[in-house]
């Protein structure tokens, strides 16, 4: 009989690390995806085709190969990276390139009268998009962010072959020290499912935050 | 370590045979996806809940769990049940069960936009079941799928380099081997990426055109 607690002790440790990786990827995604979404719509001609060729470039490309090429090629122009850098690095790329479709799709939504009633007002670039746009435009995205959000952390499983001690790493090792297959493998997917669960009700909890105070304003 | 155009050419052939593998797969894996997904929508449709709301949670678990475990699962966990499967039937199916969710999701908006109105119309001017499907809700439900499917279809492709953790032989474990062969990185893992890359603009015209083609139908 094979003593579980140990095992599973391992398996629980990989899950903090793959938290861990979503949420700084996370962050990471979420700052790329305004800073290109923005970039897309800016007046400047230059800013969207730099913002055009990032969106492409990382939605062209697995987020497997990026991470590959982040960890074993990117050392050879002198950029060392440790394997939970570069897999932060390369999933908030990736996201980001695919969050940063949300933010434009959801700026352009919102009506052009808004953009007028601000000129109208004499709001600066800046206020108009902190104070007019955003708030509106928040609420649309929110939805798309949360499956993003599970996106990624379903992307977290493949740094475990750039041997990042992630859950998914955890659970072939339990696979070869007990020869067990069933029980690794069936808990992580459960694990994984429950993260990706309390992920949507977090962005659901979200979404209504975002809305509160925004009545009459949008149907 | 600086770039070299004659290990380009060298690696090339191993790198094309690596990318056919790739095609292969994604191409069986959007066939099981495709009659996969049909299955799981018309078993979500079901009037009786016992078979509905299992089929559901089950698309759901799928699509909020990683590839990478689905296939580690097939691949580890079925032989100890009796069931051997090759790399690339594992990967191929893996691909194929968990697109076939994504697949679902797009049948069910389809044929969910097809106005009530036309299934009545149908019914009043007395087609059978089978002739107001044939007839008039799928040739409309079809077409604003299509787009759907193929960008799903591209997002799979992109995917394939998972199949490389399974020992598949495709364009990423080719690319792999060579690399820890000769000790260089460099020049295999960015042709990779130009390939992917190549492929997927490509693909992203293509589906423009499609989308042009297909997704507005009701303007036609």
């Amino acid at each position: 009989m094979i003593d579980w607690t140990g095992y599973i002790g391992l398996i629980l440790q990989g899950a903090l690390v793959t938290i861990e990786l979503t949420l700084m990827g996370s962050a990471l995604a979420l700052v790329m995806a305004f800073a290109a979404g923005l970039g897309r719509l800016s007046r400047f001609a230059a800013v969207r085709a730099l913002a055009t060729t990032y969106i492409e470039f990382f939605r062209g490309t697995s987020i497997f190969v990026q991470l590959f090429w982040a960890y074993f090629v990117l050392p050879f122009a002198g950029i060392t990276l440790t394997p939970l850098q570069a897999g932060v690095l390369a999933l908030g790329l990736n996201v980001g390139a695919y969050g940063a479709e949300v933010v434009r799709g959801a700026v352009r939504a919102i009506g052009r009268e808004q953009h007028e009633a601000c000129v109208a007002l004499n709001l600066g670039r800046y206020q108009r998009l902190r104070h007019v746009i955003l708030p509106q435009a928040l609420p649309l995205m929110l939805p798309t962010f949360g499956n993003n959000a599970i996106e990624l952390l379903k992307g977290t499983a493949v740094v475990s072959l750039i041997s990042l001690t992630d859950m998914t790493f955890q659970a072939q090792v339990v696979r070869a020290q007990t020869g067990n297959t069933l029980i690794p493998f069936a808990t992580v997917l459960v694990l994984y499912f429950a993260m990706a669960m309390a992920i949507s009700a977090g962005v659901r909890w979200l979404e209504r935050r975002a809305a509160r105070g925004l009545d009459g304003v949008r149907v | 370590m600086e770039w070299d155009w004659a290990f380009v050419w060298q690696i090339m052939p191993t790198l094309l045979e690596g990318l056919k593998i790739t095609i292969l797969a994604t191409v069986l894996g959007a066939i099981v996806a495709a009659v996969f997904g049909l299955v799981l929508a018309i078993a979500r449709r079901s009037p009786n809940p016992l078979i509905a709301r299992p089929v559901g949670f089950f698309a759901d678990f799928i699509r909020g769990t990683p590839l990478l475990v689905q296939l580690y699962f097939i691949f580890y966990v079925l032989p100890d049940i009796g069931i051997r499967l090759s790399p690339l039937v594992a990967g191929v199916i893996g691909l194929g069960i968990h697109y076939g969710t994504y697949a679902a999701e797009v049948y069910r908006a389809g044929i969910d936009n097809v106005p009530r109105g036309q299934w009545e119309a149908a019914r009043a001017t007395n087609l059978s079941i089978r002739q107001a499907w044939i007839h008039v809700v799928l040739p409309q439900a079809i077409p604003p799928m299509i787009p759907a499917l193929a960008n799903y279809f591209i997002a799979m492709f992109k995917e394939t380099p998972l199949l490389s953790a399974i020992t598949v032989l495709e364009l990423m474990n080719q690319a792999k081997s060579v690399a820890n062969s000769s000790y260089r990185y460099i020049e295999p893992m960015t042709l990779v990426g130009v390939f992917f890359l190549v492929i997927s603009l490509i693909s992203v015209v293509a589906l423009r055109f499609l989308e042009e083609r297909y997704a507005r139908v009701d303007e036609r």
